[in-house]
């Protein structure tokens, strides 16, 4: 049971260093999304930057990892098994690139906005 | 291109990628957020706790941001409410039927260098910059 209790307070400070980086790096706003999208109006690249910086760290750190055994807190990788480009992967991914088009908003930061979103309203509200 | 601003895009890209990086190391898990809260939907035993911690921890940490440095950040939905609806819809919907999304396979992904996710990555931001240039400058 320790190492659940172990694996929750990980996954809650892993999400805390995520969200700390997705407000830092202005990707809550949905806005400076489609900045990015926009290739062809007043172009704003600035989630290259984003996506880069996190590769950086995420390319070399998951390389060393799974060279490893097992992960710290757990007996096993939990890792996506399938290999094949199937429908299901190239549909879904175009529906969710006309959606995150339409709105700006990819699941992380509206899963942020949703929690505070009435919080950052009403603080802006008051301006 | 007066909003591009690459620094704090990068400090906040590396931190995204520390979180996703220790998600791993500590507990041998992909950091997609679709997939996190995806799973929250269909419940298995034992398995839900780290995903409400995760969800929880990124609440935590955005507002700790918002309170202590920035104040309320902008977020500046252009979309209307018709537009909007839809766009949930087909994010929440995509996600799921394509397995992940912009960390999932975008960062999670690429980083194993899984042939799937690099397609899957190039197919959503293709699509979501055609859609934008289509609703934006065609109609």
């Amino acid at each position: 049971m320790a190492s659940v209790a172990g694996r929750t307070l990980a996954a809650l400070g892993c999400g805390l260093v995520f969200g700390l980086g997705l407000t830092v790096s202005g990707m809550m706003n949905p806005a400076k999304v489609i900045g990015f999208l926009d290739v062809a109006g007043d172009w704003d690249p600035t989630l290259v930057f984003v996506m880069g910086g996190a590769l950086l760290v995420t390319l070399p750190g998951y390389r060393a990892i799974l060279k490893g055994r097992r992960p710290v807190l757990a007996n096993s990788f939990s890792l996506p098994t399938k290999k094949s480009l199937d429908a299901p992967l190239i549909l879904g991914s175009a529906l969710f690139g006309v959606g995150w088009g339409l709105v700006g908003f990819c699941p992380g930061p509206a899963v942020a906005a949703l929690g505070l979103g009435s919080l950052r309203y009403s603080g802006s509200s008051e301006q | 291109m007066e909003d591009f601003t690459p620094v704090s895009g990068l400090v906040g890209g590396l931190l995204i990628g520390l979180a996703v990086t220790l998600m791993l190391l500590l507990n041998g898990r992909i950091a997609g957020i679709s997939g996190i809260v995806g799973g929250l939907l269909t419940p298995k035993g034992g398995d839900t706790g780290w995903r409400v911690a995760f969800i929880v921890g990124l609440l935590i940490g955005a507002l700790a941001y918002i309170l202590a440095v920035e104040g309320p950040a902008p977020v500046e939905v252009l979309a209307s409410p018709t537009a909007i609806l839809a766009g949930g819809l087909l994010v929440g919907f995509g996600t799921r039927l394509g397995s992940g999304c912009t960390s999932g396979h975008g960062l999670c992904g690429m980083a194993r260098i899984s042939r799937r996710s690099i397609v899957a990555t190039a197919v959503f931001f293709g699509v979501a910059m055609l859609t934008v240039f289509l609703t934006r400058h065609i109609f």
